[in-house]
């Protein structure tokens, strides 16, 4: 993708000693900030809704629960399961998309391009269609399953060949296969107006009545993803230098890609489980992180996974309160926020090439 | 012989045989695309031998099968291949401006734009037919302005425009599911039927609309192409080649998304066509650049082929063209993948 010249200007340099202690320490100190901006929109994310409750209560029901209460029992029961669930789902559809951007080394590269999306969503549609199941817990081992079936797929055809992996015949090989399995998902859609009528909910992306089940669910697929996931980027900064340079430097090129997918698919498939297919998130805050830290992978990473959770909390919130009675769906709102701030950021900064 | 010489020998030589190889590649997609063509013509509720079909075509047939060819199967047919043309071109433009193989119109947000405009028109303003169309042009054409006037900053890159387009391309999605979510059953299938794709009940007006949109743009590109060739590779090596890089990309870009425009008022946003086209050509062509021409006969061959599937295939039920492209598309590019690979070419 990107000409030597670029990969010159961006790899980091030997500089003197005391600038990359600034840059780092100023770089720790955006990433507190952003925690800090996480915890807030959590407590909101507890606190606001069809009832709104004050943060003082909400601190209250945190520390002591009182099962009298009813405020204690709204927070617990539905506030925090959907607060976590909106929480785990952002960090690991951060991470997968900076990931997925890492491996294939391509910026249009979201975490559904090996399939996620496109295999989750059929098997949903399936579920509805032949087995008539219609409860959200039911959709999260099929949207798995999906998930999962769809990117070995993906990366077995894209594997194929001397080479391996490669990232353009990843990309495409996920491309293809997203658009034959959407075909037969659409096709089933068209045949059946009560599957079109539940599918059309489930596919907007949303975090409504997502309870504590589902959290438990998927709370342990994307812990692992997470852990997993931090110590990728040494990996993902040396194969961001090409193939060649990156098989020269020691790495296994082969091994680390298979790694960084499985992982990817962890994190993604389960999020997909979780909250329906969600991609602006994936796709565009890795690109908000490279533009704050710059190539590093070792800080896009951890700054995707405290970015993404602070979108799609706070989108939450405000679709929570700009359609009372009703809400809109989280998927929707990411969009509608996050675009327009994404694309000011991408006009303002000099960009950081993949 | 000396060394000089030798190299030239042998580069014309190569030059040669992939030309040879190009226009081989074009002469048979162009007869599979006609085979497709007049079998398409000749199916139906009423058959007619494919003999009958060709002879009509050619003005030899009787009376009947002339309404029926002629006034019933051909526009259809006809408007098909042509929105298969055009979103192959408007595919092979996109990807070698992008530099990119993901970048389609579909991806980079144009055709989401259109959508978002034409489910606004199906479910708020209860539209049909040219009137969703209608819209949907605008749709296209305003995403299009908007996307290049937010990327412009000393000019545009390439990558800046990408990005910029998946933000309004993912604005414009949950506009579109948004709408989805909130209409009656009844008519958000309505609305994805169009989304999907269809060439259900074309007529003339169509075709019309679908021959003025080729006939400007065709020769433009084939103009442009060598220009694609240069910006291919890469915005410094452009200017250095002397190539006046701005005005270049932005008659491309113009070119791609008015392609991209017609096609989806005249069927709807049928996906993967654009995509699956210019790697496929580029794959049997084994050319370096943008191969327009195979990439515009893939596209007609693939919607053609699909809406042939999707008519007669399933019985009674007839399936919009865009669910098909998809299942005809994919695995054809995924063998190819398959053995472009094994070959050790693949990219």
């Amino acid at each position: 993708m990107s000409p030597p010249s670029t990969v010159a200007d961006s790899a980091p340099v030997a500089v003197s000693a005391r600038p990359r202690r600034t840059r780092r320490a100023t770089l720790v100190l955006g990433l507190v900030g952003a925690l800090a901006l996480l915890a807030l929109v959590i407590l909101l994310s507890i606190a606001v809704g069809s009832k709104q409750i004050p943060l003082s209560t909400v601190i209250e029901a945190l520390r002591h629960y009182d099962e009298s209460n009813t405020d204690h029992v709204i927070i617990h029961s539905l506030r925090v399961p959907r607060t976590l669930i909106g929480l785990l789902v952002g960090a690991a559809l951060g991470l997968s998309g900076a990931l997925m951007q890492g491996v294939t080394r391509n910026p249009l590269a979201d975490p559904g391009i090996l399939g996620v999306n496109g295999g989750a969503a059929l098997f949903v549609v399936g579920g509805i269609y032949w087995l008539g199941l219609s409860s959200l817990t039911a959709y999260v081992w099929l949207a798995f399953a999906g998930a999962a079936a769809a990117s070995v797929a993906v990366y077995f055809l894209g594997s194929l060949g001397r080479e391996g992996a490669t990232p353009v015949k990843l990309a495409l090989a996920g491309a293809a296969l997203t658009a034959m399995l959407g075909s037969l998902t659409t096709a089933l859609l068209i045949t059946d107006v009560d599957t079109f009528d539940q599918f059309r909910f489930w596919s907007v992306g949303s975090l409504a009545g997502r309870g504590s089940d589902i959290a438990s669910q998927v709370a342990p697929f994307i812990l692992i993803g997470i852990a997993l996931s931090l110590v990728c980027g040494r990996v993902l900064n040396a194969m961001s230098l090409g193939d060649e340079v990156a098989k020269s430097l020691g790495q296994r090129v082969g091994l680390a890609r298979l790694f960084v997918a499985v992982v990817v698919v962890l994190l993604c498939g389960a999020a997909t489980a979780a909250a329906g297919p969600i991609g602006f998130v994936g796709l565009t805050i890795p690109h908000v992180a490279r533009l704050i830290t710059g190539p590093d992978y070792r800080w896009i990473l951890p700054y995707s996974m405290v970015l993404s959770p602070i979108l799609l909390l706070g989108s939450d919130v405000i679709g929570r309160v700009v359609a009372l009675p009703g809400e809109l769906q989280v998927g929707i709102v990411t969009a509608v926020i996050g675009a327009p701030f994404f694309i000011m950021l991408v006009r303002r900064r000099k960009l950081a090439d993949l | 012989m000396t060394t000089a010489e030798e190299a030239v020998h042998i580069i014309s030589r190569a030059r040669a045989v992939r030309q040879a190889r190009t226009i081989a590649v074009v002469a048979v997609l162009a007869v599979l695309v006609f085979i497709t063509f007049c079998v398409s013509l000749s199916l139906g509720d009423f058959k007619i031998p494919v003999i009958d079909v060709v002879k009509t075509l050619f003005g030899g047939g009787d009376r009947a099968t002339e309404f029926i060819v002629n006034r019933l199967r051909l526009p259809r047919a006809l408007t098909g291949l042509m929105v298969g043309a055009a979103l192959g071109m408007s595919g092979a433009i996109f990807q070698s401006i992008a530099r990119n193989p993901l970048a389609s119109p579909d991806i980079i947000g144009v055709t989401y734009g259109a959508s978002a405009f034409a489910v606004f028109a199906i479910v708020i303003l209860g539209m049909t037919g040219l009137a969703v169309s209608g819209f949907a042009i605008v749709g296209a054409i305003l995403t299009a302005f908007i996307m290049y006037v937010l990327a412009w900053r000393h000019g545009v890159s390439s990558y800046r425009l990408i990005l910029i387009g998946i933000g309004i391309g993912a604005i414009a999605t949950s506009i579109t599911s948004y709408l989805l979510t909130k209409a009656r059953v009844e008519i958000a299938q309505q609305a994805l039927i169009w989304l999907t794709g269809s060439l259900n009940g074309r007529d003339w007006s169509n075709v019309q609309a679908m021959t003025v949109t080729l006939v400007l743009a065709v020769p433009l590109s084939v103009w442009l192409v060598h220009r694609l060739r240069i910006l291919q590779l890469g915005d410094e090596t452009a200017y250095g080649l002397g190539l006046r890089v701005e005005s270049s990309r932005l008659g491309l870009i113009v070119i791609g998304v008015f392609l991209a425009a017609v096609a989806t008022a005249a069927a709807g946003p049928i996906g993967f066509v654009a995509f699956v086209g210019p790697p496929i050509a580029r794959r049997l062509t084994r050319s370096p650049g943008p191969a327009m021409i195979s990439s515009a006969l893939i596209g007609a061959l693939v919607v053609a082929l699909s809406d042939l599937i999707a008519q007669h295939a399933f019985g009674d039920t007839q399936l919009p063209v865009g669910v098909v492209t998809g299942v005809v598309g994919a695995p054809y590019l995924m063998f190819l993948l398959a053995r472009t690979n094994r070959v050790g070419s693949g990219g």
